[in-house]
This record gives structure tokens, sequence and C-alpha cells, in this order.
């Protein structure tokens, strides 16, 4: 009992407790997370453009994205990213005649490195939610004299987003998981917060496991949201209606 | 140094690494497999069993796996009865924990390869053996594990690659596997697009090498895409 009672001062709203700490690190796990799905789904877009494209070259560059991005640890990327960056901009900055390393934003760098890395499954579930769309729809959209752009955004898009969003939903699910990573990078997320705190308090394991729940809260009620929305937009169609994705 | 001579140099450091990587992946997979058997069997003998196996799961599945290493690593140290126990002199270890750590993750992942792999096994095979007069072990053994395995192979390949991704994380608990000493590389050289793409380079070539033994696996595993042995046909 005592236990409980100073496991929820330790991460209670009260004068010694980081719970509002926790909260703020939750808000920053989930802007990240919703930043770098944004840049992965604009990856995502540009590499299903490219692999379906006639040109050799776009599908190839399309495809060795792919088998890079999904064969290297994320680590790999983000350090890639973080201190790649810092090399480059510290090179440019000896030039101008400044000297020493040079920090990077870990936000932004965290979120272009989790955006890229999930652009690259995010081809994947683009591509194959695209194929789904039955071939007669586009024929009749072309048969009634619709543009390239007219038909891509009454038909290509909202067919191929109905499709994909189980897929998604499954990249969503990686991005949340993959923003912990983005600590090794100092931004203060959840996992950094956790770490931060255990450092001050050593209740490593009070504050990991609430760092883990915290986690399972974001991933169960964003899951919970994906699946709503599947439901959304499979409405009024037969259950099983076309390929999923 | 030449930009060829300090590639050559850190490629053979960085290699190093690879049977660190290489045994954290198979260990962990091997053991998240057993345990994986383990969690299938508990789920499909009762009500309450799949209930845990479900929970067990959706934690492992739900939480990054690098909270889970740290809380094994650091957290297990908070708890008494835990230092007092037989396993202190491990979980003490960053070698052990990583592969706990590891083991545990993928058998959640596992499960659910597994799962869908048994869903596959059509009802008819199970109702020959039955007929047969098989007994419940002996139709696991010879009917629906080897089915089920088949059709678990493609996610289970993907699994396999994820954990070789995954293992890259031991390095933040101090391993010296390949993104470990990339990692040392760097900040020593501070050169991090050539150490790191080169770790880069050693991931790809063992998920390729991985990717494709599994392809052959699968392709000898499916006995209708072999070539049919042609006859040679005789001219009279």
């Amino acid at each position: 009992m005592d236990g409980l009672i100073a496991y929820f001062t330790l991460i209670g709203f009260g004068p010694r407790g980081w719970g509002a700490a926790l909260a703020q690190a939750t808000l920053m796990t989930l802007a990240v997370s919703i930043a770098a799905f944004g840049v992965g789904i604009v990856f995502g877009m540009f590499g299903c453009w490219a692999k379906l494209s006639g040109s050799v070259v776009a599908r190839g560059a399309a495809t060795a994205y792919t088998t890079i991005l999904r064969g290297i640890p994320d680590l790999l990327v983000i350090y890639l990213l973080y201190f790649g960056g810092s090399q480059a901009i510290g090179s440019i900055a000896r030039l101008l005649g400044h000297q020493g390393f040079f920090g990077l934003n870990g936000f932004v760098v965290g979120t272009l490195a989790v955006g890229i890395v999930s652009g690259a499954y995010e081809t994947e579930v683009l591509r194959g939610a695209y194929q789904a769309i039955p071939r007669g729809e586009l024929e009749a959209a072309r048969v009634a004299g619709m543009g390239r752009l007219l038909m891509l955004r009454r038909i290509i898009a909202p067919q191929t987003l109905r499709f994909a969003l189980p897929g998604m939903g499954n990249v969503w699910q990686l991005v949340i998981k993959e923003s912990a990573l983005i600590s090794v990078v100092g931004l203060v997320e959840i996992m950094n917060q956790t770490r931060i705190a255990v450092g001050s308090t050593g209740a490593a394991f009070s504050f990991y496991a609430t760092g883990a729940a915290l986690f399972l809260v974001v991933t169960t009620f964003s899951g919970a949201a994906f699946r709503r929305a599947e439901r959304w937009a499979m409405r009024g169609m037969p259950s099983g209606g076309g390929r999923r994705a | 140094m030449t930009e060829f001579g300090f590639l050559s140099e850190t490629f053979l450091t960085l290699i190093e690494g690879v049977p660190v990587t290489l045994t954290l992946v198979t260990s962990s997979v091997a053991i998240g497999g057993v345990l994986a058997l383990a969690l299938t069997l508990v789920r499909r003998a009762s009500t309450i069993g799949n209930w845990l196996v479900s929970a067990y799961v959706f934690v492992l599945r739900g939480s990054p796996l690098l909270v889970q290493i740290f809380l094994i690593y650091y957290g297990l140290g908070q708890l008494g009865f835990v230092r007092q126990s037989f396993l202190w002199p491990f979980l003490r270890e960053p070698y052990w924990c990583a592969i706990t750590a590891l083991a545990l993750n993928t058998a959640a992942y596992q499960a659910e390869v597994l799962r869908g792999g048994l869903n596959a096994v059509p009802n008819g095979a199970i109702e020959a053996a039955r007929v047969c007069g098989m007994t419940r072990f002996t139709m696991l053994r010879r009917i629906i594990l080897p089915i089920a395995i088949r059709q678990a192979l493609p996610a289970y390949t993907s699994e396999v690659v994820i954990m070789v991704k995954a293992t890259s994380l031991a390095s933040i608990i101090t391993l010296f596997e390949v993104t470990g000493l990339a990692y040392s590389l760097v900040s020593e050289t501070f050169r991090a697009f050539e150490v790191l793409s080169v770790a880069g380079a050693i991931y790809l070539a063992m998920n390729y090498a991985l990717t494709t033994a599994f392809a052959v696996l699968e392709r000898r595993l499916t006995p209708q895409s072999l070539p049919v042995p042609q006859r040679p046909i005789s001219v009279a």
C-alpha cells in the first residue's frame, strides 16, 4: 500500500510528482509522431508514383529507396541524419570561418528520419491500395471524359485512401513506437522524459513501466480511431468489398 | 588517409560486430520461437489462457522495444526480489538483458504470425487426420504444424529481418554490435556519413542473405512450384 502511494506521488501532479512533465512528453510524442507520419505520407506518395510510373529510372530509384530503408536499422537512419547533418553543416560553417560541433534540432531530425523510414512502408501500402482499385472504375472515369487531375481527385485519391487505411494504421503504430528512438538525439518525448525522471529519482522500474503504459495508451486510442475511420470509409460497401490492401 | 583506405578500415572495424549481432538475432529468435509456440498452445487451451496471451501480445506489441529494453536492464534492479533471485547474475549483464528483451518482444509478434498460419490450416486436413485416427499430438506434428509453418513463412521472414534491425537497439545499453561499434567510431573520427553508410551496407547485406535463404526455403517447401520432371519424348 505504501508502495502504491509512493508510486502515485512520484507520477502524480503534486509538487514532487512528474505528472505534468510526463503529460507534456506524451504530447511531444504525439506531435512528433503526427509530423513524421505526415512526412511519411508525402514520401510514400512520391515512392508510389515512382514505382507505378513507366520510367525505369524512377522505378529503380523507388525500389532502392524501399529496399534500403526497410533493410537498415532505424537507429542508423536517425544517427545518419543527426551526425551526418551536423557534419555537413559543420563543414559549411568551417568554410565560413566558424568552429565547433553543430547540434541539430532533435524534433526536425527525428521527424525527418522516422518520416523517411515510414515513407518506405507507406510506399508499399499506397501501391497495394492503388492496385486494388477496380480497373473498370478508372476506365469509366476516362470514358466519362475526366481529365487526369480530375480523375486523381475524384476517383483515384479517395479510392486509394479507402483501401490504404488498414495498412496506414499499421504504419502509424510503427511510427509511434519508432518515435521512442528519437530520444537518442535529445528530444524530450515519453522515453527521454522517463529517462530524465529515472536519473533524478532512481525509480527505474516505476518510470519505465509508466512510459510503456503511456505508449500503450497512445497506440490503443489511436488504433481505435483508425478502426473507426476504416468503418466509416467502408460504409455502404458490402462486407469484404474490394480487395484489402 | 585516403578515402578508400578509410572506408575499408571502417568496414574491417565494423565487421567485428557482425558475430555479436548474429548471436543476438539467432538466440532471441530461437528463444522467442519456443515462447511463441508455448503462447499459442496456452491460447488454444482455455478462455483464460487466450485472454492472458492476448494481453501479453497487446502489451509487447503496443509499446516500443527501447522501453522494454530499459525496463529490463535498468528497471528490474529496482525490484528487491529480482536482485535476490538466482537470475540476477544474468539480468545484471547488458548482453542477457538484450536477449531477454528481444526474445520476449519477438515472441509476441511470432505468436501472431503463428496464429495466422494456424488459421490457414484447412478444416478438411484436420478432419481427414482425425478420421485416420491420429492422436492430437501426431496430428499437430504431422499435419497442423507443417501446413501452418509453411503458410506463416513469409511473415516469419519479415519478423526475422525486423529482429536483425532491432538488435541495433542493444547498442544503447552498451553492447558493441555493428551499430555500437559504428557509434563509437563516429565519436572517434567525426566522419558520421562514411561510417554509418558502411554500417548500413553491412545490415543490408545481412538482410539480403537472410531473405534469399528464406526464399529458397519457401520454394523448397512448395511442392507445386518445383519444376515437373520432364521425361524425354522418345521419337520412335
